[in-house]
């Protein structure tokens, strides 16, 4: 055990301390703090704040504008009616200059009408609050007018009972879904990116080994099925190491930006009703896909003789991971379709789709637990092959450079 | 007899790489390995080192064939040279004798004063890269010795070395012999192996043609030379019986002769013709040997 804690001690440290790990670590704790802070970072550019809520309205009956602002009120609305001295031309004026956003005209002619008039159509959004509440005023006054009282108005605008009920039973409520949406899709997006990026590391790590010939020492210090699996556990841990630390930072991001996790931008991601148990699985996944192809990657690095040759070698490995999410990425929305049930037993696309449907259903628990089995046994059968692969594969040089040389490097490191 | 090989068959393949090879080597002994290129030196030693597996017949050291549990006691200089391009020297060779099982702070200790000894002590916080390849190649010798080995395998130690280098790590090596290690290197300088080694084998297409100490080796060569260093014309005297070859040389003549005796009639016959400044019965070089046992 002793030579595998010095090969996981040098494999851990030397890449923890090299350039690109710390960088890569410190440009995306960055950006967690930036992309949590944005609201707060625009509105330090965005000083006048108040123009923007500010709503001029013309009108000659000033009782419409008293019951605007009256309305606006209570609707919580941030925008602040005025009324405003100047004329519909001078108004339109200071909007091509910028000066204001936007204004409305009122008129009483019998019957309410209203214009609203900004620079672009794509500020005619904004109006759409206004309308609620000219069309809240139009209706008080059709009211009166028509000597209904408020107990008959309440009954008249009262909304109709629209429940949605699934008759699956690991299918989760509608509001469940899309709480779970956001975190899910996240933590795939985790899992992909640590598959491609830890296991690249580790092909790279042998091949450099490989091709400055340091490898050779190293095997005969050491068996090789020691080296490759000391390997892949120090690398791993460093992956489990910038995992936290991102987790850490995004966690820490989103408190600086004193925002609560269940409002805003973060309602939509589902934080608000975090199970545990969906980290713990993210956790439990992004292991078994690790060892999955970081053993694959191994196997595949071993082959090369130079650095250059292990991206053309990895080419198969990563269409599976491609693949993998794909399936994965378009569940989301759909996580019961026969593709993804299926998908999410086949070792390769496992971590990511096997994930995906606990995330998002209520699966009975032998179903995640036969795929963590399927996983576990490729894992086992991936690793005696590969170790077998390597033995053979890191003697080997020459244009190696297809998988057929796997065959070879068997053949090399075979036992008789 | 503490490293044995025993009638060693290695096949690739339809490729026989090494042709029922047989060795054995005493403790502290130095074997010399001479062979053309890909007459199987480097697999026969990744058979010792248990890299490789032999198709047939075994290896044994202290009586055991060569697992991970002996790589202790187990030094090796691979023919290529490899080392972490990027990784301080010092931390390399701690990091390499660590794998062997030595203590970081032997390790440490052991490694500056070796880098003294080759006269490169501030080589210890610089990178391999910036070496220079002589410097890498002491380097590299240091990393399979640093942790004590009693078995040093050494696969062309002296390729690409300058010859104020090559006499600087002969010495090393001789020296690390005599504190008591079995040292196996190969070459294919003779002259390395003559000076070195006590035993040798010579390699050909996998198999042993000739091995067996040095002084045997030439002796049942069978063949000696004369040299006559004298001004007239000798070119006749080759007609002598039991005189195999002729060579002029610029200042006189060699005789090859397979019987000792021809060497008094050479004398006698050559003083015959003038004055004679040079008379000499030389043992054959290995490379002589290596020529007529390979380069048919």
């Amino acid at each position: 055990m002793h030579s595998f804690w010095i090969i996981f001690k040098q494999a851990f440290i030397t890449k923890a301390r090299t350039k690109s790990f710390l960088i890569t670590t410190g440009v995306v704790v960055a950006a967690f703090f930036l992309l949590a802070n944005i609201s707060n970072i625009i509105a330090i550019f965005d000083g006048d704040e108040n123009e923007e809520n500010t709503l001029h309205v013309v009108s000659e009956t000033p009782v419409l504008l008293e019951n605007l602002q009256a309305q606006l009120a209570l609707m919580n609305s941030e925008i602040e009616a005025v009324p405003t001295p100047l004329t519909e031309a001078e108004l339109q004026e200071s909007i091509t200059e910028g000066t204001i956003d936007d204004y409305l005209v009122l008129m009483l002619d019998g019957q309410l009408t209203a214009r609203y008039v900004s620079e672009s159509a794509n500020e005619m959004g904004g109006g759409a609050e206004i309308e609620n509440a000219v069309q809240a005023i139009h209706t008080a006054m059709t009211a009166e007018s028509l000597g209904l009282d408020d107990n008959q108005v309440g009954q008249l605008f009262m909304p109709v009972e629209f429940e949605r009920q699934a008759v699956s039973e690991s299918s989760k409520s509608q509001e469940e879904l899309s709480q779970a949406r956001g975190l899910v899709y996240v933590l795939i997006m985790l899992i992909y990116v640590a598959v491609i990026y830890y296991p690249n590391m580790i092909a790279m790590e042998v091949a450099t080994e490989k091709s400055s010939r340091v490898m050779e020492i190293l095997i005969s210090s050491v068996s090789p099925v020691k080296h490759m699996f000391a390997k892949i556990a120090g690398i791993g841990s460093l992956g489990i190491l910038q995992m936290g630390i991102f987790g850490m930072a995004g966690y820490f991001a989103i408190q600086s930006a004193g925002t609560d996790l269940t409002e805003g931008v973060f309602s939509v991601m589902g934080f608000s009703e975090v199970k545990i148990s969906t980290f713990l699985f993210a956790i439990l996944f992004f292991l078994l896909g690790y060892f999955l192809y970081a053993v694959l990657a191994a196997l595949l690095g071993s082959l090369v003789s130079r650095t250059e040759d292990v991206q053309q070698l990895m080419l198969p490995m990563m269409i599976l991971i491609i693949i993998g999410s794909l399936i994965a990425f378009s569940g989301i929305s759909v996580p019961e379709a026969s593709y993804v049930t299926i998908s999410s037993y086949i070792p390769f696309f496992a971590p990511l789709v096997m994930f995906l449907r606990v995330g998002m259903l209520d699966l009975p628990i032998w179903e995640p637990l036969l795929s963590i089995g399927i996983m576990l046994l490729t894992i086992g059968i991936l690793g005696w092959f590969g170790a077998r692969v390597y033995r053979g594969g890191v003697l080997m040089y020459g244009s190696s450079q297809s998988l057929k040389d796997i065959r070879k490097a068997i053949h090399l490191g075979n036992k008789k | 007899m503490t490293l044995q090989v025993e009638n060693v068959t290695k096949k690739f393949g339809d490729f026989t790489a090494v042709d029922n090879l047989s060795l054995s080597i005493e403790q502290g002994g130095m074997h010399g390995f001479l062979g053309a290129n890909g007459a199987g030196k480097t697999t026969t030693f990744r058979m010792i080192l248990g890299l490789l597996d032999p198709t047939q017949g075994s290896v044994r050291w202290k009586g055991n064939p060569i697992t991970y549990a002996s790589s202790p006691e187990i030094g090796y200089l691979p023919e290529e040279r490899g080392l972490y391009p990027k990784m301080k020297v010092e931390e390399q060779l701690v990091y390499l004798a660590q794998l062997r099982k030595m203590s970081k702070g032997d390790a440490k200790r052991e490694a500056a004063a070796w880098l003294e000894r080759f006269e490169v002590p501030h080589y210890g916080q610089k990178k391999v890269e910036e070496l220079s390849k002589g410097n890498q190649q002491k380097i590299q010798l240091i990393a399979s010795l640093l942790h004590k080995p009693s078995l040093l395998i050494l696969d062309e130690p002296f390729s690409g070395l300058d010859p104020v280098n090559v006499e600087m790590l002969k010495k090393a090596i001789l020296d690390f012999q005599k504190q008591g290690a079995t040292i196996v290197f190969s070459s294919h300088r003779m002259d390395h192996v003559e000076e070195l080694c006590d035993d040798m084998s010579i390699l050909d297409r996998g198999k042993i043609v000739v091995g067996g100490s040095i002084k045997k080796v030439k002796r049942s060569f069978g063949k000696q030379n004369v040299r006559l260093n004298m001004d007239a014309d000798l070119s006749h005297l080759c007609k002598i019986a039991g005189v195999d070859n002729f060579t002029k040389t610029k200042d006189g003549a060699l005789f090859q002769i397979t019987d000792e005796q021809v060497a008094q009639v050479l004398l006698t016959e050559a003083m015959k013709l003038g004055t004679l400044r040079h008379f000499a019965v030389e043992e054959p070089s290995l490379e002589e040997i290596f020529i007529a046992k390979v380069g048919k």
